[in-house]
């Protein structure tokens, strides 16, 4: 599908106590126009404006379930209200801001773009990240960043235990304590292009109230992913 | 996956729709666990010395009023039978260990389902939202109730192996999750006298629950003995006299939310089983957080 043009529809109400999800879901994906939407009452349903592609700009006015925002490319989901589990998993692009909280797995093998969540997201978030920058403004569950790749999860307050167990090469950024640090995973050096990158994505997620300076680092200690047989007794 | 629902009320208004709000909650979530559903109700206590308690019968035609003809019998006073589908209760004069013992010598054609003052369990294979106009839920009134859908893993669907269970008097226990070890659990608590119908998983947690405050702990220290002794993956919701319990497994795999607003506090599976409470938009929410016990107007039980 050809990407959507720069015109955008006028903000639009799509009412979920009227029409389906999946009617909402096909109205965006058959769109070649980029649309704004206001989407009400979502009540918690599953799989809200999954998998667009396009600049859709789509506001929620409350909780949602499941996956909301799944494979996000280019659009602009803001959701004002919590999240169920995997808001914004596997995201290429775009970005998705969460007013409230999120359940597990927020942002999980997301590629791409940026999770904000304003509150705090539970267990596995930004499981296996593949590339994303997640910054939460509040705190982190247990298992955050779990096998994690590539990309960022900044936590501007506390990370429970097993932070970074087998991490790759995914940056963990953490402000306030760590509960436990998981297998592989070690403190390293906050140096300047860390600072840069944190400035960064602190201005992205529109969060003004931390400075960058006050972060912890967390990365790989790189002896759990490259096996050697060698190092078999280290393991 | 199975889904479970508690609700709480905190006034007289909320408790006299409890089983309309329930039923909403369970519709909900009966694509968690479409294969079978069950619910404990708390109302109605009994007077001092009587006991409640509610039995399923497997028979075409189970002939309640002669099972009620015969309480009487043997105690003095029973109450007719208030039938539900294939289950009834009675209140009978006598203590509940009583009324029990001999209603399994005397008919052991019948499966007691709860014993206690006010609580009631009724539970039915069969998808969710039959389960809730064959027993007519949406009439019911009470204090607190939990619910149960289910979507079996490991065990056969009959209204035996439907949830919840009874874990003693007044007590009850929805689960969704599996345990891991529960032959070996099992194998155990039978030493030790505790009786099982069925060969489910959950039906061991509640066993162990059971055994536990036999032997003197209170319902917090017996879940906290949950997160030693079993092997698996749980969200609990116990029911008890006056209010109920939460706990999940230290791992979180299975999901939970809970919400209070000053007329209710509820538990669900998803949110949007909460959402269709009234005032929901407005409510407290947050996630339990794992390895800890919630409880809700919960005395001590011993």
């Amino acid at each position: 599908m050809a990407a959507p043009d720069a015109t955008r529809d006028a903000l639009e109400s799509f009412d979920l106590a009227i029409d389906t999800v999946r009617e909402l879901n096909r109205r965006l994906h058959d769109s070649t126009r980029a649309q704004r939407l206001r989407v009400l009452n979502p009540g918690g349903r599953h799989s809200i404006a999954v998998g667009l592609d396009g600049s859709h700009e789509i506001e929620i006015e409350g909780h949602v379930g499941y996956y909301c925002a799944g494979m996000n490319k280019l659009a602009t989901i803001r959701v004002r209200g919590n999240c169920g589990v995997g808001v914004a998993e596997n995201m290429m692009s775009g970005a998705v801001i969460v007013e409230g909280s999120a359940s597990q797995s927020a942002g999980a093998t997301a590629r791409g773009g940026l999770l904000v969540i304003h509150g705090d997201a539970s267990a596995r978030c930004g499981i296996s990240l593949k590339g994303a920058d997640i910054v939460v403004r509040g705190s982190v569950g247990h298992m955050t960043g779990f096998m994690a790749q590539k990309g960022a999860v900044v936590v501007c307050e506390d990370a429970g235990e097993a932070l970074g167990d087998s991490l790759y090469e995914a940056r963990l950024y953490v402000r306030g304590s760590v509960a436990s640090l998981g297998a592989d995973c070690i403190e390293k050096e906050l140096r300047a292009e860390h600072l840069e990158e944190l400035r960064g994505l602190l201005a992205r997620a529109e969060i003004d109230d931390v400075e960058p300076a006050e972060f912890r680092r967390f990365g790989s200690a790189r002896q759990l992913y490259h096996f050697q047989v060698e190092h078999l007794g280290s393991y | 996956m199975c889904g479970i629902a508690g609700l709480y009320t905190k006034s007289p208004a909320l408790a006299a729709g409890l089983g309309e709000h329930l039923s909403r909650m369970l519709e909900q979530l009966s694509f968690r666990g479409p294969d079978s559903a069950g619910v404990a109700f708390y109302r109605d206590p009994a007077p001092a010395g009587w006991c409640k308690v509610s039995l399923h019968s497997a028979a075409e035609h189970p002939g309640w009023d002669e099972v009620g003809a015969s309480l009487a019998l043997a105690f003095g006073e029973a109450s007719v039978p208030q039938v539900r589908a294939t289950h009834a209760t009675f209140v009978i004069e006598a203590d509940a260990a009583h009324a029990q013992a001999w209603l399994s010598e005397h008919h052991p054609e019948l499966r007691l389902m709860s014993a206690g003052s006010s609580i009631e369990i009724y539970k039915e294979a069969g998808p969710p939202r039959d389960f809730i106009a064959r027993f007519a839920l949406e009439e019911m009134s009470g204090s607190h109730a939990l619910g149960h859908t289910r979507m079996a893993t490991e065990s056969r669907v009959t209204t035996q192996h439907s949830h919840p269970f009874s874990t003693g008097l007044d007590l009850c226990l929805v689960h969704n999750g599996s345990l891991s070890n529960h032959n070996r659990l099992r194998r155990v608590l039978q030493r030790e006298g505790i009786q099982f119908q069925t060969d489910n998983d959950s039906e061991v947690a509640a066993g162990y629950l059971t055994w536990r405050m036999r032997e003197g702990a209170t319902l917090e220290q017996a879940l906290e003995g949950c997160l030693e002794d079993l092997d698996g993956f749980y969200t609990f919701a116990v029911g008890t006299a006056d209010g109920f319990a939460v706990l999940r497994d230290p791992i979180a795999c299975k999901p939970a939310v809970m919400a209070e607003t000053d007329e209710w506090v509820a538990m669900a599976s998803e949110y949007r089983a909460i959402a269709v409470l009234p005032g929901a938009e407005d409510a407290t929410l947050w996630e339990p957080e794992p390895g800890r016990v919630y409880s809700w107007g919960t005395a001590p039980v011993t």
